[in-house]
């Protein structure tokens, strides 16, 4: 009896110990990567199509989050990243090899409101944002907005502020814009994933912000443009620097990033709010894929290098059908040669 | 003579002394020895999550010091974090939760245990307990599609129309804050009171309810001043486990408390609670500071239930002295 139980645990062990061997068998690769919640649609949908492609390739994409991801990235538990929003200097300091940024795709933050009565496209301006997310402006039919909106007749209802309670990507460009369009925003409050909103309420999630933009008579809030897009929201035009009222689409989204691949620095960690071009939007933002510059193994960096390259050729097609901004094509010249800089 | 112990014959150590190895393979110590490890355990785990917080929180703990828990300011992009907004809106919606759910709670025990059929309490139970099952985030999405605009239409601005001369009932109604998250929780720990104290209540011995209609007593009067009397410390029990859940209870709230880190003495104003904000902020925090602020916002929330809960016990033996005759009624 003591033999047959010896021999079936040794059994067991074999198995196991097979199976683990099996499992990272030859050629296999796979990588593990964390980050923004933003571009997770289209993340999963190139990496099953890489792997569809090539099939001993695995990438597993965690959408913890854009700090979360820099975090993880930082501590080496993920081969590579995904952020919303540049890492900081600082940040980069912290890395143990260099980290290089790679746009992957376009997105915008967009005003979406609630006004009883108002059933069109209201007009914003900068200083009508930034007052109205200060707190200076605080109703409806406050010049500062009426001004943009001849004709529109609107309510002496209070402004109910909707923001994001969580650290957002989305947080991070709004609030970009209104640093670099109001010198009061940037002393007070500043840009980041999470700022100290002066007003309003906070929804969890573009899902809590858009509830409670459709709950609340007369709020305003921004969300996701795909979100909006796929929700069938209202949402408002925004000034651009040239004085055009420009609302958000695919069109215009790509027409600001093409505007900003002029002054792109070679890092790629720009920001494209508030950019020049007639018809660019003004509250856009790339979205980043953080790559270290050195792998230890060849057969992940090689993989990486691959996938980088298929994602800014085949991959980009697959953007719009999602709602998202493909790269312009100066910035995915430029991209092709940083992706030697991976070793 | 040496007798081989066996789990039938109890070990007689002074009469028998054993050997090491004897003496450790008894039945009864070897379910002494298990018995005490899962308790150590249990204090370890205790232990250690204690340790990580407060390691974890140094940084936070360092710069901030006792003003941590005064300052009013949470600005990331400044780096100045303070607790006091999130201390504020959890102690007032567990506060505005236990006002609603304990008079209901308990008076639906007191109706199920004493007044009620064998068969309704049972299924009426049963029910309750169902409530206790569901899941937070179904609570938080009733809450936001079902009560918010009940709240916003009807029931703040009534309250603010009869009785908006309190401090507490000022202000603009929009359907989610202080109250409605009150609300929600409430009916959240309504069952843990409910479940317990019903409990508790059966457990009155029978001859309790006896002696007291013998003497004379209605059937209401034998309840409320002879049975729940005996049955208070069970029913001020099922009060602190309902408010344990209402102070780390995350979700449901963080979605009708407005997630505003404001001090108000309204009850309408929006508002923001210590589980609410790691919640929404912890996934996305960068940078070590704000990180460390974050877990020490959780050494906080601990704190809070541990000197709550000490409160309790202090409360328990003070009225168990007093109902004994050692203090004087």
């Amino acid at each position: 009896m003591r033999i047959v139980k010896v021999l079936g645990v040794l059994a067991a062990v074999l198995v196991i110990a097979t199976c683990a061997t099996l499992a990272t068998a030859e050629g296999q690769v796979l990588l593990n990567a964390a980050g923004a919640t933003f571009p997770y649609p289209i993340y999963s949908k190139w990496f099953d199509l890489y792997h569809t492609a090539h099939s001993n390739v695995q990438i597993n994409y965690q959408s913890i989050g854009s700090g979360g991801g820099i975090r993880q990235l930082l501590d080496k538990t993920v081969d590579f990243g995904a952020s919303d929003g540049p890492m900081n200097d600082d940040q980069l300091k912290q890395a143990s090899v260099p980290i290089l940024h790679f746009p992957t795709v376009l997105g915008a933050a967009i005003p979406a409101y609630n006004v009883p009565g108002v059933q069109g496209d209201l007009n914003f301006t900068p200083e009508a944002l930034s007052g109205i997310f200060l707190g200076t402006v605080t109703k409806w039919n406050d010049p500062a907005i009426t001004s943009a909106n001849p004709g529109v007749k609107l309510p002496g209802d209070d402004i109910v502020v909707v923001h994001r309670s969580d650290g957002s990507g989305t947080s991070y460009i709004w609030t970009d814009y209104l640093s670099k369009v109001s010198p009061a925003w940037q002393s007070k409050v500043g840009k980041g994933t999470s700022v100290n909103w002066p007003v309003g309420l906070g929804g969890k999630g573009n899902e809590g912000v858009s509830a409670l933009i459709q709950q609340t008579p007369g709020s305003l809030g921004y969300v996701e443009l795909i979100y909006a897009i796929q929700n069938h929201m209202p949402y408002g035009k925004v000034k651009n620097s040239s004085g055009t009222f420009v609302k958000a689409d695919l069109a215009s989204v790509s027409a600001a990033a093409a505007a900003a691949s002029k002054y792109m620095p070679d890092d790629f960690r720009v920001s494209i709010t508030n950019p020049e071009g007639k018809a660019a939007y003004p509250i856009a933002s790339f979205t980043w894929l953080l790559i270290p510059s050195k792998f230890s193994d060849s057969a992940k960096r090689d993989v990486v290098k691959d996938f980088l390259k298929w994602m800014m050729t085949d991959g980009q097609q697959y953007c719009e059908a999602l709602a998202y901004a493909k790269l312009p094509k100066e910035v995915v010249t430029k991209e092709m040669k940083a992706i030697a800089q991976i070793q | 003579m040496a007798t081989t112990p066996n789990a039938a014959t109890p070990t007689d150590f002074t009469a028998n002394p054993r050997s090491l190895l004897r003496r450790w393979t008894g039945a009864d110590e070897i379910a002494h020895l298990i018995t005490l490890i899962a308790a150590a355990t249990l204090l370890l785990i205790a232990v250690l999550l204690v340790y990580q917080l407060w390691v974890l929180s140094g940084e936070a703990r360092a710069k901030f010091g006792w003003s941590f828990f005064v300052t009013k300011t949470w600005d990331p992009v400044a780096g100045e974090f303070g607790a006091l907004p999130f201390i504020y809106g959890t102690l007032v919606t567990s506060a505005v939760a236990l006002l609603i759910a304990v008079p209901l709670g308990v008076g639906a025990a007191i109706f199920l245990a004493e007044l009620a059929t064998p068969r309704l309490s049972s299924s009426l139970t049963f029910v309750s307990d169902l409530l206790a099952a569901v899941p937070s985030v179904i609570y938080g999405l009733l809450g936001v599609f079902l009560l918010v605009p009940v709240m916003r239409t009807t029931i703040q601005p009534g309250l603010k129309a009869t009785l908006g001369f309190l401090p507490f009932f000022k202000g603009p109604a929009y359907g989610i804050g202080f109250l409605t998250a009150g609300i929600v929780l409430a009916i959240m720990i309504v069952p843990f009171v409910l479940s317990v104290s019903r409990e508790v209540l059966l457990a009155v011995p029978r001859d309790q309810r006896e002696a007291a209609l013998a003497l004379g007593a209605t059937k209401w009067e034998s309840t409320w001043k002879v049975v729940v009397p005996a049955a208070r410390i069970g029913i001020f029990g099922s009060v602190f486990l309902a408010l344990a859940r209402a102070l780390g209870e995350t979700m449901a709230v963080t979605m009708v408390i407005g997630n505003n880190p404001k001090i108000a003495a309204s009850l309408f104003s929006p508002g923001y609670s210590i589980a609410s904000v790691l919640a929404n902020e912890f996934s996305e925090a960068t940078g070590n500071l704000y990180l460390s602020a974050l877990i020490e916002l959780g050494l906080v929330l601990f704190l809070l239930t541990f000197v709550l809960n000490g409160l309790a016990r202090l409360l328990i033996l003070v009225t168990t002295a007093r109902g004994s005759g050692v203090l004087p009624t």
